[in-house]
C-alpha cells in the first residue's frame, strides 16, 4: 500500500512539544501483584500510524490496554485530550477512541451487517437506536473494509481474514479519530496479514485517523509504521520513525537477535534479516 | 501488492441517505449469494421506526411476532387453566367471571382460588425466563442458567433450614428461600470474581457451589422427621398448589421494578455478548453492568423460587426455545420472559390434565420436559462440535 519509498521517511512526525491527544504519563501498570511496567511515559503522535513492538511479555498489549482505559494504571495516568481517561464518561471515550481487541466473540447467528452496526453503540441511546446516519456510516465502514457484499452473510460462515475485516469495520463504524489495534494480524495467513495492514495504512492515510497497533512482526512494523515504539521489560528502548531507529544494534538490544538491517526492496523501509545459524556461529567465533 | 477493493470507492463516494432506509424496511426473503451489495435483504434485522426529533426505534419483526404469539398462548393457557380442576368451568364462563359478570360461586373459585395461582405461575415463569436469559448471556453459555449454577439449590437450602431446623411457618420458609438464593448468588459472584467475572469460571464455580449445596440439602433431609421431610420434598419439587394473592403481590412489585431496569440495560448486555474487551471498547461499563444485571437475575430467580419452589429447567429452556423461535442474536430478554410464563402455565395445565388436579407438582412436568430438552441440546451441540 506504500509504493513510494519516500512516504514513510519524509512524513513529518509531530513535533514532541505539542500536546498529543493520547498519552501515558508516568504510568505503572500491573495485574494484581505482577508489575508489567514502571513509570512508563508514551505519547502517541497525532495523525500517526504508531506501532508498538517488542518481545513477548514486554508489556506491549498491557500498554495498549492502559491506553484504551481497560487497565487502570496503578500510578500515573493516561490522558485523552488533556483529561485523565478514567475520569471521562465511558461512552464519551468510546466516541473518541476505538479498540480492536485480540479476543472477540461473534454472537451465534449474527449477520455481518448487524455486527458492524453494533459499532454504533456509543452514538446511540434508548430513544435513538438506529438513525439514518447510523445506517449510512455502517454501510460506509463495510465498504471501506471491503465487506459490503458480505453484509447479509452470517459471521460464523466467514474465513479468518474476512472476519477480521468485519471486526475492523465494526471498530470503524464507531467513528473514532483514534483507533487502537491489538495484534490485528495474529492467526491470519500471510496474504491476509498484508491485506489487513494495507487496510490500516489506507485508513490512516485516506481518513486521517490516528492508529496505534501492537504487531509481532518487526518487518511489518517497520514497513507500515510512521512512528515506532520499541519496548522491552516494560520500558521504551527507542521511539521514532522506523528509518531513524531500526538498526541491528536496536534489534539486538530489544529482541536479543543478531541480524542485518537492509533496505526493503519494495518500500525502502528498514528490513530486518535475522542472522543465519552458521553466520551467527561465525560471528561468535570471530570474537 | 495492493489488494483490489473495487466496491469501496463508489460506495463511499455516493452515500445516498434515502436508499438505505428503504433497503432496511424491505424485508424480502433473502437470497444468499445474489443479494446486491447496496441492498442486502437481511443485513440489518428488523424495521426501524423513525420520528421527528431524531427518535428512532428498531423493531425486530420476527421477534415481535413471537412475543405476541407467546402472549396469546400464555393468556389462552391461563384461561383454560383457570377452568381446569375439580369444578370445571368453561373458558367462556372464566372470561365472563374475570370481567365481573359470572355467578357468585364461580367468582369465588376463579378470583380467590385459581386466578392467583395462575398469576403466580405466569410471574414465576416470566421471572425465571428473564433470569435464565440474563445468566446465559452473562456466562455466554446455554448451560450457565440458574438451575445449573445452584441458585435453585441455594433457595432450597434456605427453605430446608426453615422447615427442618425451625419448623417455620410458610412465610418464614419463603424468606428462608429468598435469603438462601441471594446468599448463593453472592457466593458464586465472589468466588468467580478474578479481575471481573468470566463465562466459564462462572459456570464451573456455579456447578461446584451447586454440588456443595445439594449435599447440604441431602443432609438436612436426613435430619428431618417424617412430617418435615414430606413438607420439604413437596417444596423442593416446585409447585403452584395453594398459591394465593399473598404470593402474587410481592412478586408483581419485584417484576415491575426489575424488568424495566433489566430492559433498560439490554443494549449494553448485547454488547457484552461480544466479549468484555469489545464491550469496553464500545463504552459499556462492563463490570458495573454485569453486577447490576446479575443482582437483578438473582433477585428474580430467588423470588420466583421462594414463591413456587425450585421449578426445574424453565430458566434453562425458556431462553433457548425463545432464541430458536426468534432466530435473533442477542439475549432475547422479552421473548424469554414470555416463553417462561407460557411454559410454566402450560406445564401446570398438562400436569392437571394428565394426573388430575393437584396430584403432581408442576416442577415434575417442567423437569421432565426440561430434561429431555437438555439432552437434545447436549446432543445437537455435540454434533455441531461445540462441546
Amino acid at each position: 500500500m506504500n509504493p513510494d519509498p519516500g512516504t514513510t521517511r519524509t512524513r513529518p512526525n509531530h513535533p514532541r512539544s505539542t500536546v498529543n491527544r493520547l498519552s501515558a504519563e508516568d504510568v505503572t501498570l500491573a495485574y494484581d501483584q505482577r508489575v508489567i511496567a514502571e513509570r512508563l511515559s508514551v505519547g502517541i503522535p497525532d495523525n500517526s500510524f504508531t506501532v508498538i513492538v517488542g518481545p513477548n511479555a514486554c508489556g506491549k498489549s498491557t500498554l495498549l490496554r492502559a491506553l484504551s482505559r481497560m487497565l487502570k494504571p496503578r500510578q500515573g495516568r493516561v490522558l485523552l485530550d488533556g483529561q485523565a481517561i478514567q475520569s471521562l464518561p465511558a461512552k464519551k471515550v468510546a466516541r473518541t477512541l476505538g479498540l480492536l481487541p485480540q479476543s472477540s466473540i461473534a454472537p451465534d447467528g449474527i449477520t455481518v451487517g448487524d455486527l458492524v452496526g453494533r459499532g454504533r453503540y456509543p452514538h446511540q441511546g434508548l430513544l435513538r437506536q438506529w438513525s439514518t446516519d447510523d445506517e449510512r456510516i455502517v454501510r460506509e465502514s463495510m465498504a471501506s473494509t471491503g465487506v459490503a457484499e458480505l453484509a447479509d452473510r452470517y459471521v460464523d460462515e466467514l474465513s479468518g481474514g474476512q472476519r477480521q475485516r468485519v471486526w475492523i469495520a465494526m471498530a470503524l463504524a464507531q467513528q473514532t479519530p483514534l483507533l487502537l489495534l491489538d495484534e490485528p494480524t495474529t492467526f491470519l495467513d500471510i496474504q491476509h496479514q498484508i491485506d489487513v495492514l494495507d487496510l490500516c495504512a489506507e485508513l490512516h492515510e485516506e481518513q486521517g485517523r490516528t492508529l496505534v497497533a501492537v504487531l509481532h512482526d518487526l518487518n511489518h512494523a517497520a514497513r507500515y509504521a510512521t512512528h515506532l515504539i520499541a519496548l522491552r521489560d516494560g520500558a521504551v528502548i527507542a521511539e521514532g520513525a522506523p528509518a531513524d531507529i531500526v538498526t541491528a544494534e536496536l534489534v539486538e538490544e530489544v529482541f536479543g537477535l543478531r541480524c542485518q538491517v537492509i533496505d526493503d526492496p519494495e518500500t525502502g523501509t528498514p528490513l530486518v534479516v535475522p542472522a543465519a545459524r552458521k553466520a551467527r556461529t561465525n560471528v561468535e567465533a570471530a570474537f | 501488492m495492493k489488494v483490489p477493493r473495487t466496491q469501496a470507492e463508489p460506495a463511499q463516494a455516493a452515500p445516498t441517505p434515502a436508499a438505505p432506509t428503504s433497503a432496511a424496511s424491505a424485508s424480502a426473503a433473502p437470497t444468499p449469494g445474489t443479494a446486491a451489495p447496496a441492498a442486502p435483504a437481511r443485513a440489518f434485522r428488523g424495521r426501524t421506526v423513525r420520528a421527528v426529533g431524531g427518535l428512532s426505534v428498531r423493531v425486530d419483526v420476527r421477534a415481535f411476532t413471537v412475543v405476541v404469539l407467546l402472549l396469546v398462548a400464555a393468556l389462552a393457557a391461563s384461561v383454560v387453566l383457570i377452568g381446569t380442576g375439580d369444578f370445571p368451568i368453561s373458558a367462556g364462563d372464566v372470561l365472563k367471571t374475570l370481567f365481573g359478570t359470572g355467578s357468585a360461586s364461580q367468582e369465588f373459585i376463579v378470583e380467590q382460588l385459581r386466578l392467583p395461582r395462575v398469576l403466580v405461575g405466569l410471574l414465576v415463569g416470566a421471572a425465571l425466563g428473564v433470569g435464565g436469559a440474563l445468566f446465559q448471556t452473562i456466562s455466554r453459555n446455554p448451560l450457565g442458567s440458574p438451575d445449573v449454577l445452584g441458585l435453585g439449590q441455594g433457595s432450597t437450602a434456605g427453605a430446608l433450614v426453615m422447615i427442618v431446623l425451625f419448623s417455620g411457618s410458610p412465610e418464614q420458609v419463603t424468606v428462608g428461600a429468598l435469603v438462601g438464593g441471594l446468599v448463593t448468588g453472592l457466593a458464586i459472584y465472589l468466588l468467580a470474581w478474578k479481575r471481573g467475572v468470566h463465562g466459564y469460571r462462572l459456570v464451573l464455580v456455579g456447578i461446584g457451589v451447586s454440588a456443595i449445596v445439594t449435599a447440604v440439602n441431602g443432609y438436612l433431609i436426613t435430619k428431618a422427621d417424617l412430617v418435615d421431610a414430606t413438607r420439604a420434598i413437596v417444596w423442593m419439587t416446585g409447585s403452584l398448589n395453594g398459591r394465593d394473592w399473598e404470593q402474587v403481590w410481592p412478586l408483581l412489585w419485584l417484576c415491575a421494578v426489575l424488568v424495566p431496569l433489566v430492559l433498560g440495560n439490554a443494549r449494553a448486555l448485547r454488547m457484552l455478548e461480544m466479549g468484555d474487551d469489545v464491550a469496553y471498547a464500545l463504552g459499556v461499563r462492563v463490570e458495573r453492568t454485569r453486577l447490576l444485571l446479575m443482582v437483578a437475575a438473582v433477585l428474580l430467580t430467588a423470588s420466583a423460587t421462594a414463591a413456587a419452589g425450585p421449578v426445574g429447567f424453565v430458566a434453562l429452556t425458556a431462553p433457548q426455545l425463545a432464541r430458536r423461535l426468534t432466530r435473533s442474536p442477542g439475549p432475547n430478554l422479552v421473548p424469554s420472559m414470555c416463553m417462561g410464563a407460557t411454559l410454566l402455565v402450560v406445564a401446570d395445565w398438562a400436569s392437571q390434565k394428565v394426573f388430575g388436579a393437584d396430584q403432581v407438582p408442576v416442577g415434575v412436568v417442567t423437569g421432565v420436559l426440561g430434561g429431555v430438552y437438555l439432552l437434545w441440546l447436549l446432543v445437537t451441540e455435540r454434533k455441531a462440535g461445540r462441546i
